[in-house]
Formats: C-alpha cells, sequence, structure tokens
C-alpha cells in the first residue's frame, strides 16, 4: 500500500438505541492532512468516531464510508483496524490480566500477520524509544490494560498504541479532555512526530487549545449530527474568541444538539 | 428392605494396602474403623450441589505401580508438569504407590523430611501421629473421609524445620491412570515456626483417560511466624470424580497461601478450610476453575477467624464453557474474641456459552463487633465493551476473548510459584477453550 490513505465519508446517518444521532455526514480525509471538528457537546462528534470504528452499540442506517477505495462497513471492527483504521478513544476499556505490552505485541502481529510476527528483540527496541517520547515510565509496559490509569496516562497510551500500530487514518476522539497543558504538549510531540503522507489524521474535540499543538489544515464545525461549515485554522481562532453563537446565528440553528449528550 | 450399596471392596482390601506399606498397627486400626463407619456416614452437604449421583462407588480401590528410575521414564506429556525436572525435589504417585522420589542434600542436611506417608509412619512414628487426621482432616466427617482414611495410600510427608527457609517450591505429582482407577494420597505439610516452603501439587491424567476416582487430602501446619504456599493444580478426565480436601491450621503470625487451580473435567469437590487460630496470622486464598461440556464443579473456601488481628483474602474465579455449570462457595466466619480481623472475599464467574452455569455465592458469618470484612461478586458474560476495544487494534474476536479470559483467569495462574509450570497450564487453559 504505497499509495496515500484516503478515507471518504458519503451522507452518513447512525443511530443508537433506534434514535437517530448523525443526519448525514461529508467528509473526505487524504493522507498528510490534519481534519479538526469541533462542535459542542452533544451535537454527534464522538457518535462519528464510534460509528466510523464499528462500535457495536452504533448501527449506521444510510450511506458509506470507504478507506483506500474499500467498503469499511462491511468489515468487522478487528478487519477495519487491519486496514488501516485507529481510533484513539475518550475512554477506553480497562482489561485485567493482560499486560499492555503483550497487547501491543498481540495487535501488531495480528495486523502482521501469521509467520510474520515482529521479533520480541525488535518489539522491545520500538517500544522503548516511543514510550520514551512520551515521557512514559518503563512499568507501563508490564502494567494491565488501562487498570487504574490515571485520565491522563489512558491518553498517553492511546497515543502509545497508535505509534506502534501506524495506522492510516487515525481518528482521535476527545485526546485532550481532562490533560493539563504539559500532558497536552507530550501528547502533541507524539502525535506530531507520526504526521507524513502516510497518515491522514481526524481530531474532534471542543477546545481550540488542542489547535495550539497540533495544527490542521482543516476545520470542521459539527451540529445536528452533522458538519455544518467547514474552513482552514482561522475558523478555529475565530471559534476560540467568539465561541459557536456566531455560526448559529448565521445558519439559523436554535438547538445544535441532536438530544444527547456525546 | 433395601440397603444404599456405596462400598463394593472388602476389608481385605484395606488389610492389603497396610501389609505392602509395613506401617504401624495403629494406622491399620484408623483404617479398618473408618472402613466400618463408610456405610454409616452420609455424603459430605455441599451448598447448592447435589453429588447424590456422582460415582463414589464403581473404582478400583487401589492398584499398585512399579518404581521408576529415572524421571524420563515418564511419558513426556506427564513431564511437562515437573518444573527444573534436573534439580527438582519431587515426588511422583501414579494410582496408589508413589513411584519416584528425590529430595536434593541441601534441604535433607537442613532437616527437611520429605517422604511418602508411610515411610515417614515408620521412620518418625510420633510426628505422624501427631498431624495425621487429628486436629485437621477428621476421618469421621463423611463418606469421603472415611473412605479417605480406610483407603489413603502413597501421599507425602513434608516437614520442615524451624528457621529453615526452603527456596525453590517442593513438587508432588499425583497420576491417576486407567479405566476405573483410582488415588487416594493423603499429603501432610508442616511448617515449623519461622520456616518457609512452597509446595505445588499437579493432580492429572492424560487425555482421554477414563479413571474414576481422585479422593485426596492436604493438612497442612503453619506454626508461629511461617510463611507456607500451597498450589494444586487439578487436570483430571471426564469420567473422573475429582475430590480435594484441604485443611489448615495457622498459628500466631503465621501466613498462608491457598492457590488453586480446578481444571478437570468430570466432577469436582474441590475444598480449602483455614483455621486462623493464632493472633496476627494471615491466609490468602485463590481459586479458578474452568469447565468444559458437561463439567460440575462446587468449589468452596471456608476461612474460620479464631485469634485476634487475623486477616484472610478469598478470590474465586470461574469461566464456564459448553454446558459446564460451577458454584463458588466462600465462608468466611469471623468468631466471637477475634477482634480487629479482617475478612476479604471476591467471587467472579465469567459465562462463555448459553447453557453454561455459575454462581458465587458469598457468606459472612460475623460473632465479633470489632471487625472489619467485605465481600464483592459478580457474574456475567465477557464486556462487550472490552472486546470492541480489543478488536479496535486489530485482534480478532476469537484472539480478544482468550486474551480477556486468560487476564481473567491470571488472577490466580500468576500467582503459581513457577513460570514454566505456568505456561503449561496456560497451554492446558487454551487447549480446552478450542476444543
Amino acid at each position: 500500500m504505497s499509495k496515500a490513505p484516503k478515507l471518504t465519508i458519503k451522507n452518513l446517518h447512525a443511530s443508537v438505541d433506534g434514535k437517530e444521532i448523525l443526519k448525514g455526514v461529508n467528509l473526505e480525509v487524504k493522507g498528510g492532512e490534519v481534519h479538526a471538528i469541533m462542535g459542542p457537546n452533544g451535537t454527534g462528534k464522538s457518535t462519528l468516531a464510534s460509528a466510523l470504528m464499528g462500535h457495536p452499540r452504533y448501527e449506521v442506517t444510510q450511506g458509506e464510508v470507504t478507506l483506500d477505495g474499500e467498503n469499511l462497513l462491511e468489515m468487522e471492527v478487528d478487519e477495519r483496524a487491519r486496514a488501516g483504521l485507529f481510533l484513539a478513544m475518550q475512554y477506553p476499556a480497562e482489561v485485567s490480566g493482560v499486560t499492555n505490552s503483550d497487547f501491543l505485541r498481540s495487535s501488531i502481529n495480528a495486523k502482521r500477520g501469521e509467520g510474520n510476527e515482529i521479533s520480541l528483540m525488535k518489539f522491545i527496541r520500538e517500544l522503548d524509544k516511543k514510550m520514551e517520547l512520551l515521557e512514559m515510565d518503563e512499568k507501563f509496559a508490564t502494567r494491565y490494560l488501562n487498570e487504574g490509569f490515571s485520565g491522563g496516562e489512558k491518553k498517553r497510551n492511546e497515543i502509545l498504541q497508535m505509534m506502534m500500530l501506524q495506522p492510516r487514518i487515525a481518528i482521535m476522539d476527545e485526546i485532550d479532555s481532562g490533560l493539563d497543558i504539559d500532558a497536552l504538549k507530550v501528547v502533541a510531540k507524539g502525535v506530531n512526530s507520526m504526521l507524513s503522507d502516510e497518515l491522514g489524521v481526524l481530531m474532534i474535540t471542543h477546545y481550540q487549545r488542542l489547535l495550539n499543538y497540533i495544527k490542521p489544515d482543516y476545520v470542521h464545525v459539527f451540529m445536528q449530527g452533522r458538519i455544518v461549515k467547514s474552513g482552514g485554522p482561522e475558523l478555529a481562532e475565530r471559534l476560540e474568541a467568539e465561541g459557536y453563537d456566531w455560526v448559529k446565528e448565521e445558519l439559523g440553528i436554535e438547538d445544535e444538539t441532536v438530544g444527547q449528550k456525546a | 428392605m433395601s440397603v444404599e450399596t456405596c462400598v463394593l471392596f472388602d476389608e481385605s482390601v484395606v488389610k492389603g494396602i497396610a501389609a505392602k506399606t509395613q506401617e504401624p498397627a495403629w494406622m491399620l486400626n484408623a483404617r479398618l474403623e473408618a472402613f466400618k463407619d463408610v456405610p454409616k456416614l452420609p455424603l459430605p452437604k455441599l451448598e447448592r450441589t447435589n453429588i447424590d449421583r456422582w460415582n463414589f462407588t464403581d473404582f478400583t480401590p487401589f492398584t499398585e505401580e512399579a518404581a521408576i528410575g529415572s524421571l524420563t521414564e515418564l511419558p513426556e506429556d506427564v513431564q511437562e508438569f515437573i518444573f527444573d525436572k534436573e534439580q527438582a525435589h519431587v515426588m511422583v504417585q501414579k494410582n496408589g504407590s508413589v513411584i519416584f522420589r528425590r529430595l536434593g542434600d541441601d534441604l535433607a542436611e537442613q532437616g527437611v523430611l520429605f517422604t511418602d506417608l508411610a515411610s515417614a509412619a515408620r521412620e518418625n512414628e510420633a510426628l505422624v501421629k501427631k498431624f495425621f487426621m487429628t486436629d485437621g482432616i477428621k476421618r469421621d466427617e463423611h463418606r469421603l473421609s472415611a473412605l479417605h482414611a480406610a483407603l489413603n495410600s502413597g501421599g507425602v510427608f513434608l516437614y520442615v524445620p524451624r528457621n529453615v527457609e526452603v527456596k525453590v517450591p517442593i513438587q508432588g505429582l499425583f497420576w491417576l491412570a486407567g479405566e476405573k482407577a483410582a488415588m487416594m494420597p493423603h499429603i501432610i505439610i508442616v511448617a515449623e515456626a519461622n520456616s518457609r516452603i512452597d509446595f505445588v501439587a499437579n493432580f492429572i491424567a492424560r487425555p482421554g483417560d477414563e479413571a474414576a476416582f481422585n479422593n485426596s487430602a492436604i493438612e497442612v501446619f503453619v506454626s508461629d511466624g511461617a510463611r507456607v504456599r500451597v498450589a494444586t493444580v487439578s487436570s483430571l478426565g471426564k469420567e473422573t470424580v475429582d475430590v480435594i480436601y484441604r485443611r489448615s491450621l495457622v498459628s500466631r503470625d503465621g501466613q498462608l497461601e491457598w492457590i488453586v487451580a480446578d481444571l478437570s473435567e468430570g466432577r469436582v469437590i474441590s475444598d480449602n478450610t483455614t483455621h486462623l487460630k493464632g493472633e496476627g496470622g494471615m491466609v490468602n486464598v485463590k481459586t479458578v476453575v474452568l469447565g468444559t461440556d458437561e463439567m460440575r464443579a462446587n468449589v468452596t473456601s471456608s476461612i474460620h477467624h479464631w485469634g485476634r488481628h487475623t486477616a484472610s483474602d478469598i478470590n474465586a474465579r470461574s469461566v464456564m464453557k459448553g454446558s459446564a455449570t460451577s458454584i463458588l462457595n466462600s465462608i468466611t466466619k469471623i468468631e466471637k474474641g477475634a477482634s480487629k480481623s479482617d475478612g476479604q472475599q471476591s467471587g467472579k464467574v465469567l459465562m462463555l456459552s448459553p447453557d453454561a452455569r455459575g454462581d458465587a455465592n458469598p457468606i459472612l458469618l460475623i460473632d465479633e463487633n470489632d471487625v472489619t470484612a467485605g465481600h464483592a461478586a459478580s457474574v456475567g458474560r465477557i464486556d462487550p465493551t472490552q472486546l470492541y476495544y480489543l478488536m479496535s487494534r486489530g485482534i480478532s474476536r476469537r484472539e480478544a476473548e482468550k486474551l480477556i479470559i486468560r487476564g481473567f483467569l491470571d488472577a490466580v495462574v500468576s500467582q503459581i510459584p513457577s513460570e514454566s509450570l505456568q505456561a503449561s497450564i496456560h497451554r492446558l487453559i487454551e487447549r480446552k477453550l478450542q476444543s
């Protein structure tokens, strides 16, 4: 797969427990691009991330999504990941009894396939290098997956996984929430170290703060379960300075939510 | 008038076992008394498991086996349960007989005793008389303890003198083999004051074996300030009724750890009972049961707090697949006077198929005000959020389930004091989960 990655979302609708949350999302993310999706709480931003990854609670009712031309929606969650999609989750699960390093090695080997497993030495070398960049204590490797991790540790761990798995399209769901400024800088350093034509990034956030450290090429405003306005980095700056009211006014939106907390 | 048949052998079998081992006369007398009691005593009463139709009668009461000169004479899949084969302090029992025994000179010189029970009774009669079915397991508790008292053979007497710290685990391998076969080893571990010992016992059968009955007993005596860890791993076949009664007494500031892995495929009674007699005594119990197909298991952990400042923790786990059924009973009794004591319990059941059944049954009985106690129980299926998370990193559903189950069981398996034995157990678990 030498060609640049491309994620295409067309008229995506999705519901949770019978209630429609996504109402026609259109977006294209290509290798080398950083997109930011911004918006107030309850507008469906996180639902977009979960629906793309294939979370079992979210049912896609309409639309299509392709990754490098392949139909993503027909794939199981694990197949999407092996096709190159990665989601840094807002609330990653805790799994007792499974160490971080065993989990990471299983993930990497799942992608590489049988007979092509990564050597233990190479794995440890890579892991050490990346943990150092993210300023993670080496004990992380032997701790159980996310168990007893602080909010910031979990976020760092998500980025570590992303760096180890080297996806083609990375979605980051509120990776900045709950981080102090130092932790945010470290996380941004990790993400920035990965940016290249081989990676397309979709960041979901409701703070402009993150965008000071990871510069977006495109900024989209999310309301009522879809993208209502798109622009360049200057759009994020205006949102930071003036809030969302002017967007609502401009578009004639009274209630920006979809009636459900994201 | 119909009489319930519960013995299919006669007194001559009991006398025959005693004659072979040349044990002292009082042991034979105890056997004969127990034999007379067998038909009079009821089966044990188990919480929430009906064992009336389990096979406790149709088995070969005693099978003698020939000694071997080296561990390499054992089949490879049997050898794999012994770790550090070259240096291991180990005893191997097959059916009725101890067929191999080795204790390193270093331990023998420090006064550690490690023999089969009959040899111990001949060579250290007073010691054996003091501990054998006296303060621990009584021969008239129920029909199974009486059967055990009448028919026990082979067995282990492990004695660690005061202040002796044994650094490597001592091993016992109990191999049940052949259609209708039975084994009934009696294992006694005595840890004198401030000593330290780990004992690992494997109760195994080769795949497909149709043996009938394991009816073992383990008695552990932890003296003042001693630290003892006993791990048992059972992996017996579908046709086998697997019974192990474990009983322990912990004196002042003694520390005991039970690690119990029940991986047998037939019918299982797995009991561990600890009496915290002395002030400051502690016991930690970790049990895990993995059931497939038609397996039925009753796993009971009981703690009795008698001394002040005693502490106990029971961590019981069960994974059920196919139409297997298990019940985890955890009983913590804090007696009047055992003030400042702490009793904790946790029971967790993971069910992998719609026909599997499992339950955790926590019981706290507290007769003293000034104590702390708590319990947690959960019964459920694999968490879909965990599964989604692992799969979102490219791991297949099957692999993800395996990782979660392995992690669930690792709370116990990782405590087994040998990495190579842990690896064997992981292989065993994976084989079972695949079938």
